[in-house]
């Protein structure tokens, strides 16, 4: 049909609040989408119904023309919540054996993958340290890691970079770039305006209402802003 | 005025607890509901058999609370105790009084032995008296015949707290949701959590086990190879109760809270108390919990020496427990994903 890799058009209530009212989105293979909001505007159950722990109240998620939830395609996505989930009692290393296996990462290949996935947020030294004795940063770096491990078509990412330094930020950007170019779709919300401009497409979410999408310079010029941070402002954030 | 602030700001998250809140009146409630009736229930009735015994002597023990029957003098007393309820046979042969005691209550034992005396005495000082026990003996200490119940009330209340605990973390610090975000099914979660916990408890089990047998020196008849695998089976309905709790739990605290609703209840009815004493009111729940059919396995077992055919319903009604509770876990797991 199409190369949209997630067609989504979906309303959301949790009783009689209504979360999310009739967000419609497609999302392509090979891009970085960002979702943009306040607090409290519902990105994080958008993220959670594109990836499917949630389900809508109206409307649907399907994920390569398959309708989600389901078990196969929930295989292709890296999921990582704002929350780290991590064990604390177990190491980084344990705690990445342990969602290898969990998202079917060949035995072979897991020595491997964990390898790399550590050297990508900076962690490799600290592989056989318990988690209870990471910072909070390291948390974070950690929990991004145990995303990437099943090497995802998909990555869902809730503030992946929330506590983390400039510098390393920047790097697991060139990341997510890198994964970009090899056809990975990124969904990731920030609000880390910087982020914002390396970002594909744009969504700007309000009220459990898309309001704006686009390609950051389109936002840029459809509000007359002369940043993303502008733009933001001027729709209402 | 900081203070003022702490108090307020407590007071507000107490309102905002509802399920604390009912716990902290309703639970005392019904636990103090529960002693009382434990305690000021019927009377126990001690039904003893007699075998050609002089009408006097009969006279004399049939008192309130004891029922007295009249037994052919053919039959074998301890076929009759084992078959039947009888807590005591009094038999008299060639002017020598034996008495044969079903034994596995202390407490029970010496007041039929004491009734008897007394009665005898004002009888006739001369008539000798001989006392045989079924099961257990006058070396029988109360804690021999509360140790069983102890050592399954032990492993129940640890096993139920800490996989209880174990799960709710799973969902307090979202790895529960990231597992769910992986292609994990939620039986397969339950299983884990079931084969995990139980290869854990066995080795718990085994370690109280041996300590209350070999260290503690309880009274042991039995094999252990059986008291194991009633523990196992036991911990194994104790852990898949905890999780499905857990489900109803927001917190460690929360979780907590349970035990005077789950565990302490079990306590009642797991042979702690006579169970004929318990008021008709509470005695139903009795069959409804784990902890009545475990302790009676383990009292079978360590007490009475009895093996396999005595145990095996026990065993098969935990596994039971076990079981439904492993599928509504898997069901109420579905109030995070669907599938």
């Amino acid at each position: 049909m199409t190369t949209n890799l997630i067609e989504a058009h979906v309303s959301k209530r949790f009783g009689k609040k209504t979360v999310l009212k009739d967000v419609a989105i497609s999302l392509n293979k090979g891009e970085i989408f960002g979702l943009l909001g306040p607090s409290g505007s519902g990105k994080t159950t958008l993220v959670k119904l594109l990836c499917g722990i949630d389900e809508p109240s109206e409307g649907e998620v399907t994920v390569l023309n398959q309708k989600m939830p389901d078990l196969a395609l929930i295989k292709r996505i890296g999921y990582m919540a704002q929350a780290d989930a991590l064990y604390h009692e177990l190491t980084a290393k344990e705690n990445l054996a342990f969602f290898a296996s969990i998202n079917g990462v060949k035995r072979t290949k897991r020595k491997e993958r964990i390898q790399h996935v550590m050297k990508l947020v900076d962690l490799e030294d600290d592989l056989n340290k318990r988690v209870e004795a990471f910072s909070g940063g390291m948390k974070r770096r950690l929990s991004l890691a145990i995303a990437l491990l099943h090497e995802p078509e998909i990555l869902v990412l809730d503030e992946p970079t929330v506590g983390i330094d400039p510098a390393l930020r920047n790097k697991i950007w060139e990341t997510f770039e890198t994964l970009r170019e090899s056809g990975v779709l990124i969904v990731v919300t920030t609000h880390v305006m910087d982020e914002a401009e390396r970002c594909s497409r744009l969504g700007m979410v309000r009220d459990g209402q898309l309001i704006a999408s686009g390609t950051p310079d389109e936002l840029k010029q459809e509000t007359g802003a002369s940043t993303i941070e502008h733009a933001f402002l001027s729709y209402g954030g | 005025m900081r203070v003022l602030a702490v108090v307020i700001r407590i007071l507000k998250q107490f309102l905002h607890d509802k399920r604390t809140i009912a716990l902290m009146i309703v639970a005392p409630i019904i636990v103090l509901t529960m002693l009382s009736l434990v305690f000021n229930g019927e009377e126990l009735e001690v039904e003893i058999g007699v075998i050609d015994a002089p009408t006097s002597v009969i006279d004399m023990i049939d008192q309130e609370n004891v029922s007295v029957i009249k037994l052919d003098s053919d039959i074998n007393p301890e076929d009759r105790i084992k078959e039947e309820n009888y807590d005591a046979i009094l038999s008299f042969e060639e002017g020598k009084m034996n008495i044969l005691l079903e034994g596995s209550d202390p407490s029970l034992s010496n007041g039929i032995i004491n009734t008897i005396k007394q009665s005898s005495n004002t009888d006739t000082k001369s008539t000798p008296l001989s006392i045989e026990y079924l099961y257990g003996s006058q070396d029988m200490t109360t804690f021999d015949h509360f140790g069983p119940v102890l050592v399954g009330f032990f492993i129940f209340f640890f096993v139920f707290l800490i996989a209880g605990v174990s799960f709710l973390r799973e969902r307090t610090q979202g790895t529960l949701e990231r597992l769910l975000a992986s292609p994990i099914k939620r039986s397969e979660l339950v299983m884990g959590y079931v084969i995990g916990f139980g290869l854990f408890t066995t080795i718990q089990s085994s370690i109280i086990a041996l300590y209350s047998i070999y260290v503690i020196d309880l009274k042991m008849e039995g094999s252990f190879m059986y008291v194991l695998l009633i523990t196992v089976m036991l911990a194994l309905s104790a852990l898949t109760l905890g999780i499905l709790l857990s489900a109803f739990a927001k917190n460690e605290l929360q979780m907590i809270q349970f035990i005077p609703l789950v565990i302490v209840p079990q306590f009642f009815f797991a042979g702690l108390f006579n169970l004929e004493t318990i008021s008709d009111y509470l005695s139903w729940l009795g069959p409804l919990t784990p902890l009545y059919y475990g302790a009676d396995a383990l009292r079978d077992v360590m007490i009475r020496g009895q093996g396999f055919s005595e145990i095996w319903v026990d065993l098969l009604v935990l596994g039971g427990f076990s079981f439904v509770f492993i599928v509504m876990n898997v069901f109420a797991l579905k109030k995070h994903r669907r599938i």
